[in-house]
């Protein structure tokens, strides 16, 4: 599975040369990256890189302004109608830093919201399948609490079970660990790595060299809205190329 | 304030503003994070006038209540009956008219609460027309004096309908109603849009990622988070119309204050003036208080830390 260099044969998503602005701020300024099935990538960066909204974009939570972007069958910039958009994103789930899980509902309710109201399926079905991705997550005696309930990894947790219940072909984590304290960072991470060992297809943005270096099929360096450097982890972490790369890996490692 | 909701869309999220100083992750929105805190300080204290209300204020009204008394008892004539006679003399009627007091406020509520409800939820319609006409019927009725208000009704609203043959009388009190009612349509209606506005934008992130309609995001999303902290603002401005249903006295609804006045007509005794009012006084405060504790209670309740 692990690529060596350069592009995929078939790649799942494919965003060519998309510019993004806000205001008056470019956070994207022509951004490349391909992602083959199954595979997993990281994209690492300082704050303010774009890295967040490289994710927005590919699910087609944030519009862009010029480039492309291929994910599956659809061609995310020209989806309009709702039901195209709705299409796109039941196969690509995200998860985020805040988590962001409905405060009003217990964990399962969650977990089943979405099967159930948007892609209407048997809410028998649903439940049982949402204990079950409660159990994987390893939180299925908390199916009953609240999200206030819950600490930050759990919560973390669930919101992956959710992001799963969908059952997308593909997850983009939103620096799903940074706003975790360093013991919740690790049942979290591990819950990624089996989604990993599965051969779901992944795309996280994240701070967690180490876990990038042991997880990831393929690297992305971003900074200042462009891809500084991107490559293999074994060679992007022991020989980075460019000296921004080489500058923000010596500060954090 | 007006202008803000507008500016601070269009300045980085396309979803809406984002409210939180703190818990945005993406960067480009940090420099907007101090002003959208201040703004929703603001909205959070919006018309909190009566939810301070205290036991003391009560006690206050009850000795000044006695002292009027007092002093209308040293004041009387010989011969008159005592002022404490009189006034347990005509309770039952003005209770008659307390209870008008209290029907027309209720009312008022419902049918503010029903119109502003949809006037609020059209304030954050993503068309712009809608947006607009109601952002300003909103910003009118919210600032239009009430009596003027009640004024125009009372005078501009015919005394009966006639639809397809049905003619439905339209009694002052109806009227009155009706015009206590467009107030609070507006005041809900800014509440409405302070709440909605006030749920973190990564809440609308989350149910647009899993594929949610806008509809559904509202309903079963946004909304019943937004009911917690409604409640404490909405049962405010419910003491504030209480208070303010008295006004209907000046276009002749006989509520409370018209029966006092009429009362006090045919007493024809000059003494009693005060102390019937400071009466009436204790009865709206016994009324109010029990609401504006409750109301602190669910705020303290549902006091929101992100």
């Amino acid at each position: 599975m692990r690529r060596r260099s350069g592009a995929p044969e078939q790649p799942i998503i494919s965003v060519k040369d998309i510019h993004k602005s806000f205001g008056a701020v470019e956070v994207l300024k022509g951004v490349s990256l391909e992602i083959a099935k199954g595979e997993v990538a990281c994209i690492i960066g300082p704050s303010g890189a774009g890295k967040s909204t490289i994710l927005r974009c590919i699910n087609g939570l944030v519009p862009i302004d010029s480039g492309s972007i291929r994910v599956a069958q659809f061609q995310v910039e020209k989806l309009k109608a709702d039901r195209d958009i709705i299409a796109l994103r039941k196969e690509v789930s995200i998860v985020f830093q805040q988590y962001n899980l409905y405060p009003h509902k217990t964990a399962l309710a969650n977990v089943m919201m979405a099967p159930l109201y948007v892609l209407k399926e048997d809410p028998k079905e649903v439940e049982a399948r949402a204990i079950e991705l409660l159990a994987k997550v390893r939180l299925q005696e908390k199916a009953q609490s609240y999200p206030g309930e819950l600490s930050g990894g759990q919560q973390q947790r669930v919101a992956i079970a959710r992001a799963l219940a969908m059952r997308p072909e593909i997850i983009l984590f939103d620096e799903v660990t940074a706003a975790l304290d360093p013991e919740t960072v690790k049942e979290v991470l591990l819950t990624i790595r089996e989604l990993a060992e599965e051969g779901m297809t992944c795309l996280l943005v994240t701070h967690e060299m180490g876990f990038a270096r042991e997880v990831a099929d393929y690297m992305y360096f971003t900074d200042g809205g462009v891809i500084v450097e991107q490559g293999p982890p074994a060679e992007f972490f022991a020989r980075p190329q460019h000296e921004r790369t080489r500058a923000f890996l010596s500060q954090i490692l | 304030m007006s202008a803000s909701p507008r500016r601070a869309r269009s300045a980085g999220w396309p979803l809406g503003p984002r409210p939180l100083p703190i818990g945005t992750d993406l960067p480009v929105l940090l420099p907007h994070a101090a002003a959208l805190a201040r703004r929703v300080a603001h909205e959070r204290g919006l018309g909190n006038s009566l939810a301070r209300l205290q036991a003391r204020h009560g006690w206050f009204l009850f000795v000044a209540l006695l002292c009027a008394v007092g002093y209308a008892q040293a004041q009387a004539p010989a011969g008159h009956p005592p002022i404490v006679a009189t006034i347990w003399k005509w309770t039952p009627l003005l209770a008659k008219g307390f209870a008008f007091n209290i029907a027309i406020s209720a009312l008022a509520m419902a049918v503010g609460t029903l119109l502003g409800t949809f006037l609020g939820l059209a304030q954050i319609s993503r068309a712009a027309p809608v947006r607009g006409t109601s952002w300003f019927a909103t910003h009118f009725f919210r600032n239009a004096p009430w009596l003027v208000l009640l004024f125009y009704c009372m005078f501009l609203l015919p005394f009966k309908i006639t639809v397809f043959g049905v003619t439905v009388p339209l009694p002052d009190w109806v009227k009155a109603t009706f015009g206590l009612s467009l107030p609070v349509m507006a005041n809900v209606s800014e509440i409405v849009r302070g709440a909605v506005q006030s749920i973190p934008t990564g809440q609308w992130e989350s149910a647009a990622s899993f594929a949610f309609t806008r509809r559904q995001t509202l309903w079963m999303i946004i909304l019943p988070q937004c009911v917690k902290r409604m409640l404490p603002p909405w049962m405010n401005l419910y003491s504030i119309l209480t208070v303010g249903t008295v006004l209907a006295s000046v276009v002749g609804v006989s509520e409370v204050m018209t029966l006092a006045g009429d009362i006090l007509a045919s007493e024809n005794r000059a003494e009693l003036l005060m102390p019937f009012y400071f009466y009436i006084l204790v009865w709206f405060f016994l009324y109010c208080y029990p609401i504006a504790r409750w109301t602190v209670y669910l705020e303290r309740k549902y006091a929101v830390n992100f």
